[in-house]
């Protein structure tokens, strides 16, 4: 509805990019959400790179024993930063620039509700990436308390300075849940006000579902963390005691503020995974998505129950027995909603006349490391069991099944998938099948063997470990340089792909959605005419028209 | 479909099941010997969950990858699927199993913990949480023999004998009796972890935690500390040695006749080794001296 308020204004009622056509629009604050788009997505690779690289030092301390390619501080220093790095540098970033170019795409508008906050987020994600990345050059070294910045450990603050690695880390964070917050309104705003005419809850695309369902997790769920955040940089820097035990503070607390947020960030991340599958698998199935209704609002269903699971993050910790199996019931519950869209997937597969790309095997291949994590996902829900490998490499194992299997590949699937649309250019289909094939091979190396590791009993976070567990992780080992060598062919293509690929033309993969209608890439504010829409999201087989106008540009 | 589709079908989800169940039982060889009753509980929710994944997974990749390899449109065929939008009946039975199972699952894993006890009583009382514990009015009745100490620190573990005031770095007890620790920290959160008793528990700096559990089968297991704890966390483990009733009494009387002396301390070493050699990466927590014991375990020491 606000859009035909917007269609009142003038075309000058949204800043212009101000900036030349051409390659140099990305260094600028441009304004264009498919511009943002692509900068987060183009940011968020590097320090993927970045991240990764960190991951493959680890993976080379592990191949042997005792620690010895790397000192323990650094040790912790990069599986601290490693984590971070993959989450708020890579993953909600990421996320964001997909949801950014592909949102208002799909749903008919010709930009974000607001843009200039839209530009003022995403300048935030390289503000605090250039913070943690200084903060390896600090005396003391970056943050060797781990991603979660326990309390006892993260307070300690050996180096005695004031400007250390922990308080940068804290910054940082807080900056992104700054950065993220923003970001969630624009987009919640803008998938609640700005969809075109015609375009009903049930008319919308489940991609965008799953974006509207995870950004209002951020919404929920970040102050809480934020506040956390502040609290931990007050005990650190200017001596209060809300998680210091030795002035009667209680580090249990900080474990509630902390995984209250970022068990429901999971969700944040995998959701919009889950509209990546919804979206590609009815395209080369040529089948309508099964179940879409259902479908779409179990992510809603996961939005809610996200926020009374995250207890389970703490069965081994200071928690009571109630409690445990309190949260061991609502986390199991999560699966049904969960379970609905994985058996939709595979019937929306089944039975239909499947094209294998690049993008489709990647959703494929993540779609299945998905289920297995999602197997180990239930027994790690249930406590007895839990008990066990908490804190174990069957925990590291799982989440980057979810993480690397699921949620990368879901990435790799989108970029092939609408890389036509956002460059006008094809990919090369031979150099994509290379990086599926190492993909998803390097993936299950690395990681299906920390699964008799945890087992077994090593915990997570060790520089060092019992002889006993090195051939498991020589396995690993080789997996995880595999999969530093899969992104090579993947660079390659892009950077070929996009400046001398093929001509996509407007729809490629004869797709349905509005995105498909306009011009690759689309011009700057997408429609020429605001679409009508007409018809469900997903009608492959029944020939109907999607809108009852033409909205591309001539 | 017709009687030898359906025929087909229940024959292949047949063949899924017995898989299934094969690997199951496969799970329990793929755990450390069971030592601890605990083992025992955990070990049978482990294979039982596993059967139950296996049948679910081989279900949703055998379709999976029959589309995959059957359904995929020839070259050039610019034709759609079957305009198919859902179906009623299988959404429901997709969605009633699953709760079904979730509920089976949850069920036989309370049932499990509520068997383990680790915590005691499942009450709030029995956690020390800090609310809970300010508002209970009845002391909780003494455990017939009097709790070890397990003191964790940064980096090392100490085990304390109140009754016959002995001090240790490896942890003994007397097979099938129950155990009862109390685990404190002195520092940061630490974790009680014994991956053959398959029980684990943070030690949480400010509380004493009551941990319980009763070990089955004689030897020497790893005892590893599983919160992260910093620098040198990953060196912090000893072991745990269950022995005879006898073997325990006697073990107990030589080391109260051992004067103490100072323990083997790997994190201790090291740092003095890496200060020596400015070795050092990046600042870091001294660690703690080696503790001074009645009874000084050894990292040669062979373990199962």
């Amino acid at each position: 509805m606000s859009n035909a308020s917007l269609e009142v204004a003038s075309p000058s009622f949204q800043p212009q990019p101000g900036a030349p056509d051409n390659w140099r629009r990305f260094f600028t604050f441009s304004t264009d959400h498919k511009v943002i788009g692509i900068q987060y997505i183009v940011v968020a690779f590097v320090f993927f790179l970045f991240g990764g690289l960190l991951a493959m030092v680890m993976r080379g301390e592990l191949l042997t024993p005792p620690a010895d390619l790397v000192d323990r501080t650094v040790y912790n220093g990069l599986f601290t930063m490693h984590g971070t790095l993959m989450l708020f540098m890579w993953t909600f970033p990421m996320l964001n620039g997909l949801a950014n170019y592909l949102v208002p795409l799909m749903i008919g508008a010709r930009d974000m509700a607001f843009p200039r906050l839209n530009a003022a987020a995403f300048w935030l994600v390289p503000v605090f990436g250039v913070i943690l990345t200084v903060s390896f050059f600090v005396p003391g070294g970056p943050s060797q308390s781990g991603w979660w910045a326990y309390p006892p450990v993260s307070l300690q603050n050996p180096s005695g300075n004031l400007i250390n690695g922990q308080s940068l880390w804290i910054l940082a964070v807080a900056l992104s849940g700054v950065s993220s917050i923003m970001g969630a309104v624009n987009i919640v705003t803008t998938i609640l006000r700005m969809r075109a005419p015609g375009m009903g809850w049930f008319q919308m695309p489940a991609f965008c579902w799953t974006v509207l369902s995870a950004q209002l997790i951020q919404l929920i769920g970040l102050p809480a963390l934020t506040a956390g955040a502040v609290m931990l940089l007050f005990d650190l820097t200017v001596g209060t005691s809300f998680f210091n035990p030795e002035l009667g503070g209680d580090p249990v607390l900080y474990q509630h503020f902390f995984w209250f947020y970022s068990h429901p960030a999971v969700y944040v991340i995998i959701l919009p995974i889950f509209g990546v599958f919804s979206e590609v698998f009815p395209v080369y199935a040529r089948k309508p998505l099964f179940g879409y209704p259902v479908v779409a609002v179990s992510s809603l269903i996961i939005t809610g129950l996200s926020a009374i699971v995250w207890v389970h993050h703490m069965f081994a910790s200071g928690t009571p027995g109630w409690m445990r199996m309190l949260f061991m019931v609502t986390t199991m519950t999560i699966s049904v909603p969960t379970g609905i869209k994985v058996f939709a997937w595979v019937a929306t597969v089944w039975g239909g006349r499947l094209r294998l790309t690049t993008g489709m095997l990647f959703a494929l291949g993540g779609l299945s490391m998905f289920l297995f994590a999602g197997i180990t996902g239930i027994m790690l829900a249930s406590v007895p069991f839990d008990i066990h490998v908490n804190n174990t490499y069957f925990v590291v194992g799982h989440f980057h099944y979810v993480i690397y299997g699921a949620v990368v590949m879901g990435f790799y699937a989108a970029i092939y998938h609408w890389f036509p649309k956002m460059t006008g250019r094809m990919y090369y289909e031979g150099l994509g099948k290379l990086h599926f094939v190492l993909t998803f091979i390097g993936a299950n190396l690395n990681f299906l063997p920390m699964h008799p590791m945890g087992l077994h009993g090593m915990p997570r976070r060790v520089a060092s470990y019992d002889p006993e567990f090195a051939f498991w992780n020589v396995l690993a080992s080789l997996g995880g340089f595999l999969l530093g060598v899969s992104t090579l062919p993947f660079i390659l293509n892009m950077l070929s792909s996009w400046s001398r690929g093929p001509e996509a033309g407007d729809n490629p993969w004869r797709a349905i959605g509005l995105e498909w209608l306009v011009s690759s890439p689309p011009p700057h504010e997408n429609f020429d005419e605001i679409p009508v829409v007409v018809s469900g999201p997903y009608g492959y087989g029944s020939d109907e028209p999607l809108v009852a106008n033409s909205p591309a540009k001539e | 479909m017709n009687r030898r589709t359906i025929a087909k079908l229940i024959g292949l989800a047949i063949a899924a099941l017995l898989l299934s169940l094969w690997i199951g039982q496969q799970a329990y060889t793929w755990m450390l010997p069971q030592a601890a009753a605990e083992a025992i509980l955990v070990d049978n929710l482990f294979s039982f969950m596993t059967t139950i994944g296996s049948f679910i997974f081989f279900g949703v990749m055998g379709t999976l990858i029959y589309s995959m390899i059957f359904q995929r449109a020839p070259k050039y065929d610019s034709k759609d699927g079957p305009p198919i939008e859902g179906n009623l009946k299988l959404e429901i039975v997709w969605t009633a199993i699953p709760i079904m199972l979730v509920i089976w699952i949850a069920g036989f894993s309370y049932q499990t913990y509520d068997h383990m006890s680790l915590l005691g009583t499942m009450a709030p009382r029995a956690m020390g949480m800090a609310t809970a514990a300010a508002a209970a009015l009845e002391e909780p009745t003494a455990p017939a023999q009097s709790s070890i100490e397990v003191s964790a620190r940064q980096w090392a573990w100490e085990f304390y004998y109140p009754e016959q005031a002995v001090r240790s770095t490896e942890l003994h007890l007397p097979v099938n009796e129950r155990a009862h620790l109390v685990l404190t920290s002195e520092d940061v959160l630490h974790g009680f972890f014994v991956p053959a008793f398959r029980v684990k528990q943070d030690v949480v700096p400010g509380r004493a935690i009551d941990f319980e559990f009763t070990p089955i089968r004689e030897g020497r297991y790893r005892l590893r500390d599983s919160e992260y704890s910093g620098t040198y966390f990953a060196a912090n483990q000893t072991n745990v040695v269950v022995e005879s009733a006898t073997a325990y009494e006697q073990w107990l009387a030589t080391a109260a006749a051992t004067p103490p002396t100072s323990a083997e301390n790997v994190a201790h070493e090291e740092f003095r080794r890496a200060t020596d050699n400015d070795t050092l990466g990046w600042t870091t927590v001294k660690p703690a001296p080696a503790p001074i014991v009645n009874y000084a375990s050894s990292e040669e020491d062979p373990y199962e």
